[in-house]
């Protein structure tokens, strides 16, 4: 295995996002806020064979561990995916991912007429729902759209 | 009924929506009982976009509390025009005044406006979303005429964009009743309510025609179909056209339907409809008074748990 492989798909600290749905990667970095400029090593691979979700996305970022309220979010657009925290090239803790009963300020309305799209001073405000999320000001339900309108 | 605001419909209990009832005929049965309960206190009127019949049932209601209302006058005139937000305008308001009722463009107005101040905010109508007050007494006028169990209601029009139908149809979950969807393909309930139906296990049906379930029906909910709705003039006229009652379309109903309508309405009752015994919308109307003064005495005194009267609060 070359050098850069290695430095691929191992990394010393941080975490790895596995299993993430094929295509959903960048909306991935966009939830957690990360774009390249924080300084940190991250890497991205996109249509993975995998045996349990025909493609994957992989995502690792080094020298960064995830909050509670990430994974929160995360896990409306990658329900499947697993989370592993590596410290010293290990693997130390691996989770999957969890619905929460609420997302805050990630999530944009879809319903342009909603009070969170009037330029007022406040934080969207999602309740999680059977298969989707609902808006708390107008009841407006996102499905499977939900990436479309990640906000951050 | 223990809220501090009524903003939704589906925040009301079966309870809650009993009590507010009860209170409204003892209002109705005594005005005079109620006369100076509120005096010294003071409603704001914030509406955000013109509705005369709402704003007058309100400031009415409030009058025969003993309440002194305030308004903001013409909505071009006032800040909003001026850009400021509406979580600025409700933390200003809610100083003139001991609660407020909001009309409001914007779908979820009221439920942020709520969150911002200590004083009831009442949601008189947020968008296409909610207007609570007026399933109030909708439900008073269907109570005193049927009772609210054992009940069969249609509901017909402009079911997408039409605010009290939203409200109106959460409400009648609480009770006994198989509801009847009435409206053109394109102005379906909305996914949003359709879930909050199915959530509670109501009995709710759709259709496009009125004539195949008009003799089931104990009440009859007209509503209007909005030429906005429609890209074109014909095709509001062609598809309106099919949900417009007359006398002779109630030959067919139950001797006993009662015909409700928020109102105002345009062509969709004709007016020989009034004629007859089905007719409830005025009545249906006038019942605002009697169930606002109730709304408004529940949540003032659950604002002010410790006197009774408004001149007995230290201010
Ligand atoms: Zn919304």
């Amino acid at each position: 295995m070359s050098d850069h492989e290695l430095r691929v798909s191992k990394i010393r600290d941080g975490t790895v996002i596995d299993h993430v749905e094929g295509g959903q990667a960048l909306n991935v970095l966009a939830i957690l806020g990360i774009d390249g400029s924080e300084g940190f090593g991250v890497s991205v691979g996109m249509n993975v064979p995998s045996d349990r979700l025909g493609r994957k996305d992989i995502v690792k970022v080094e020298e960064r561990e995830l909050s509670q309220s990430e994974v929160d979010v995360l896990s409306l657009i990658a329900p499947e995916a697993t989370i592993n925290i590596v410290r010293d090239f290990e693997v130390v803790e691996k989770n999957r991912v969890t619905r929460p009963d609420s997302v805050t300020g990630v999530l944009s309305c879809p319903n342009r007429n909603c009070i969170t799209n009037a330029d007022e001073p406040v934080d969207t405000r999602f309740d999680v729902v059977a298969d989707g999320v609902r808006c708390d000001y107008c009841s407006t339900i996102l499905r499977a759209d939900i990436a479309d309108h990640i906000d951050v | 009924m223990r809220q501090d605001h009524l903003i939704t419909a589906t925040q009301l209990s079966r309870d809650d929506i009993e009590a507010v009832l009860d209170r409204a005929r003892e209002v109705a049965d005594d005005p005079a009982a109620y006369a100076d309960r509120h005096a010294g206190r003071v409603l704001a009127l914030c509406f955000f976009e013109p509705s005369t019949r709402t704003r007058m049932s309100f400031d009415s209601a409030a009058k025969r509390l003993g309440i002194d209302t305030i308004g903001m006058g013409d909505v071009d005139s006032s800040s909003v025009s001026k850009g400021e937000s509406l979580s600025d305008t409700v933390r200003v308001i809610e100083g003139y005044a001991d609660a407020m009722v909001l009309r409001h463009p914007s779908e979820g107005a009221a439920t942020l406006a709520a969150e911002h101040v200590s004083v009831p905010v009442v949601n008189a109508g947020d968008g296409a979303g909610q207007h609570p007050s007026q399933t109030l007494l909708d439900l008073h006028t269907i109570r005193e005429n049927h009772g609210l169990d054992d009940l069969t209601v249609g509901i017909m029009g402009d079911l997408k964009y039409g605010r009290t139908v939203h409200s109106l149809a959460a409400a009648l979950t609480e009770f006994d009743v198989n509801q009847h969807f009435i409206s053109p393909e394109s102005l379906r309930l909305p996914r949003s309510v359709r879930f909050d139906l199915h959530e509670t296990g109501a009995q709710i049906r759709e259709h496009e025609e009125l004539e195949p379930v008009l003799d089931e029906l104990d009440v009859l909910y007209v509503t209007r179909i909005q030429k906005e709705r429609f890209p074109d003039e014909n095709e509001y006229h062609r598809v309106a056209g099919e949900y417009q009652i007359d006398a002779e379309t109630l030959e067919e109903a139950d001797d006993d339907l009662t015909v409700m309508h928020p109102l105002p309405r345009v062509d969709e009752i004709a007016p020989d409809v009034d004629e007859t015994d089905h007719a409830t919308y005025f009545e249906q109307a006038h019942n605002g008074i009697p169930v606002r003064m109730a709304l408004l005495d529940t949540l003032l005194e659950n604002a002010n748990p410790d006197g009774d009267e408004g001149t007995e609060v230290d201010r």
